[in-house]
């Protein structure tokens, strides 16, 4: 049924979008806080012919994934950090092979086991890429249920549109808090573009064999050539981001994902106070929109970023503003959730010049 | 008077294997099991609905020489990805051709795993005790006193543990149909081998559960013997840690004929 | 009056050849020796004698039995019957 409203956890909701987006295929082991992914897709996968597995490891899960990617079909797997972790190589391989696949990950506090509170602490890993090689993932991050409606859709497009896994980025409490939100209707998966790569038996064709093992040094370069454009293609086009109360800001927060929405909240009270303040709020994480936020920064005085993290969207904003304003950065690592308050402190602070919360980053 | 006689050709290429010429040593067993595989692919006429996964290890450019559809896993994963693919495409042929490391170290939990849910496929497992592309380094099943460069003074089981069978294990799981261990290293073992991966192949079309084929296999390289040499090896030494025989038969084959 | 007598021959590719020479270990007629001359490799490549007598190995008559192919590690060897 089309546009059904439902009242979902926001793991639950990516899986409904997910199998609404023409998935039909999920591998995934269990860790919190995302159980209920795997737990929705055990029986909903199976409502529309498609296949679950519980794998034996996130690494054995990721490693079905692949298989089921090369065989054509929309797939997705789903962790928590240090199962994301266990993911790398095989993420490092996709992008090598260059196999369209949806990772979830619902961030919790680490390094190491940490806990499960929502966190940041994966922003390197997502956009870094935590696999071995020079290779890019596409990062998508929302900030609420509806917004997960959205980016689950646009991370299946992206990844068959340019072959490549694309990373879903959420955290503890967006995987968990349950919101009302509106489904679009199944997509016809035979209307998809038809992927004349996949290894379904060489019936009326030659074999082709999918590697990503190039032994050739010229070869290889080549390849990761290759890989480039289509990275500098994503780049040129793929950028998402949100910008609120921006057109008179003089400070403008920076943050993504639950973050965002705590300082849109503190962007409310402050701006009711008379405090010229803003949001910019970065959607794709990879690419980042460098550009837009350097314009941003030429107009305003202070530029503050808020995550969940000892700083790691930070350093994507140092490269984007450098110098043009003057940067400040409150962050909240080990599963912490901040109230809107703390936000609102944090830049009070920062108008006023006192230092009480946050600091100043020399750059 | 000599009369000119006319010949057929009676034994030579399988179609399913490419032209090249293989990278693999003197004496080696791989190319031995490719043809068996790739003799078993054309009788039962799979090649075309064939999709493959090689392992990492000497046959990591098993693609070059198999003409189906094959797809590169990471070092033990081949059953993992051979699960995707079986999984969404249960009409394909699709079987994982992996190493002692591949499938015995590494890959233990995926080799397991798939074998407990009594996946739909068939694994040809080459069992050579040591790891020969990597340059001759202990594997799980290097036999004990058998010198490797990571265990110089040969395996010792205080330190190293005793050689793994991981056949005997598969074989233990509900869902695995057919296990047999098979020689490569004489014309009887090599025609014994061409049977059982037959049968392996038949439990899949069969859809009977998971089937496995180890082929213990010469490395005169790694263990730096001549082909002669590490041919017997095989069949005297090898054998006394993995004896030949089927481990397991669920099938009902045998009880049909 | 009496079973055929098989006749076979054999091909070898001394290119593929790899000079394990475990078909010249298996051959029951003893038809098949060591290539003096090396292939492109550097391997000495099996040599099917082709007929000539080695009076002082037992030669026979080849067969077509195909356990030189059976164990070539490289497929190197085609098997023929005579017809």
């Amino acid at each position: 049924m089309p546009n059904e409203r439902m009242l979902m956890r926001g793991s639950q909701v990516v899986g409904e979008a997910a199998v609404r987006a023409g998935c039909r295929f999920y591998a995934g082991y269990p860790i919190t806080p995302q159980n209920e992914l795997p737990e929705y897709l055990a029986s909903r996968m199976f409502e529309v012919g498609g296949t679950f597995i519980q794998g034996e490891s996130e690494l054995a899960s990721i490693n079905m994934t692949l298989g089921a990617a090369a065989s054509g079909v929309r797939t997705m797997t789903s962790s928590a950090s240090q199962g994301i972790s266990l993911k790398q190589e095989a993420i490092s391989f996709m992008c090598g092979q260059e196999l369209p696949v949806v990772i979830v990950n619902m961030m919790r506090g680490g390094p190491g086991l940490g806990n499960i509170g929502p966190s940041g602490g994966d922003y390197f890993q997502a956009t870094r890429g935590g696999g071995n090689g020079d290779y890019r993932t596409p990062v998508l991050a929302g900030a609420n249920c509806q917004e997960l409606v959205d980016i689950t859709f646009l991370a299946f497009d992206i990844a068959d549109k340019y072959r490549t896994p694309v990373i879903l980025l959420g955290d503890g409490l967006i995987g968990q808090v349950a919101e009302p939100v509106v489904f679009p209707d199944f997509i016809n998966i035979e209307k998809l573009p038809k992927k004349d790569w996949k290894l379904d038996g060489c019936l009326g064709r030659e074999a082709r064999a999918i590697h990503s093992q190039i032994l050739d040094a010229q070869a290889l370069y080549d390849h990761n050539m290759h890989l480039k454009k289509k990275y500098d293609l994503i780049t040129a086009n793929e950028q998402r981001w949100e910008e609120i109360s921006t057109e008179d800001a003089e400070v403008v927060v920076v943050a993504y994902g639950t973050p965002a929405r705590l300082a849109e909240s503190a962007i409310e009270e402050l701006r009711s106070e008379g405090m010229p303040v803003g949001l910019f709020r970065p959607i794709t994480l990879w690419p980042y929109p460098l550009k837009p936020l350097r314009e941003l920064s030429k107009r305003v005085k202070k530029i503050a970023v808020f995550e969940f993290s000892l700083g790691q969207m930070l350093e994507d904003v140092i490269l984007s503003v450098g110098e043009r304003a003057e940067i400040f950065f409150y962050g909240v690592p080990g599963g912490v959730i901040t109230t809107p308050d703390d936000v609102a402190q944090f830049l009070r602070s920062i108008n006023k010049g006192d230092a009480k919360i946050g600091l100043r980053i020399e750059v | 008077m000599n009369t000119e006689l006319t010949f057929r050709k009676v034994f030579g290429r399988p179609e399913t294997l490419t032209d090249a010429v293989t990278h693999y040593c003197p004496g080696c067993g791989h190319s031995i099991a490719h043809r068996l595989v790739a003799e078993c692919i054309d009788e039962f006429g799979l090649r075309e609905k064939t999709i493959a996964v090689p392992p990492v290890g000497c046959a990591v450019l098993a693609y070059d020489y198999f003409k189906v559809d094959m797809i590169e896993a990471p070092h033990g994963r081949g059953l993992a990805v051979a699960t995707g693919i079986k999984r969404v495409q249960p009409d394909k042929f699709v079987f994982t051709y992996q190493g002692d490391g591949d499938l015995a170290a590494i890959g233990t939990a995926e080799t397991i795993h798939a074998a407990n849910r009594g996946e739909k496929l068939t694994t040809i497992y080459i069992n050579n005790g040591i790891y020969g592309m990597t340059g001759g380094q202990m594997a799980p099943t290097t036999l004990i006193g058998m010198k490797a460069t990571t265990a110089p003074m040969g395996r010792d089981p205080r330190l190293h543990g005793y050689p793994l069978d991981i056949s005997r294990m598969i074989a233990l799981c509900e869902g695995v149909v057919y296990v047999e261990r098979c020689s490569l290293a004489s014309v009887k073992h090599i025609k014994q081998a061409k049977k059982a991966i037959r049968k392996a192949f038949q439990c899949q079309l069969d859809e009977l559960g998971y089937a496995l084929v180890e082929l213990l296999s010469p490395c005169p390289t790694n263990w730096k013997m001549s082909s002669r040499d590490a041919w017997d090896w095989t069949n005297t030494e090898m054998t006394k840690t993995y004896p030949l025989g089927v481990l397991k038969d669920t099938t009902g084959y045998e009880a049909k004929k | 009056m009496g079973s055929k007598r098989k006749i076979g021959k054999i091909v070898i590719d001394r290119e593929r050849c790899k000079g394990c020479h475990m078909c010249i270990e298996v051959c029951p007629t003893k038809n098949i020796e060591e290539d003096k001359i090396r292939n492109k490799k550097g391997y000495h490549p099996a040599r099917f004698k082709e007929g000539k007598k080695d009076q002082e190995k037992e030669q026979k008559e080849c067969t077509g039995c195909a356990q030189c192919g059976t164990v070539c590690p490289e497929i190197a060897i085609e098997v023929y019957h005579a017809e």
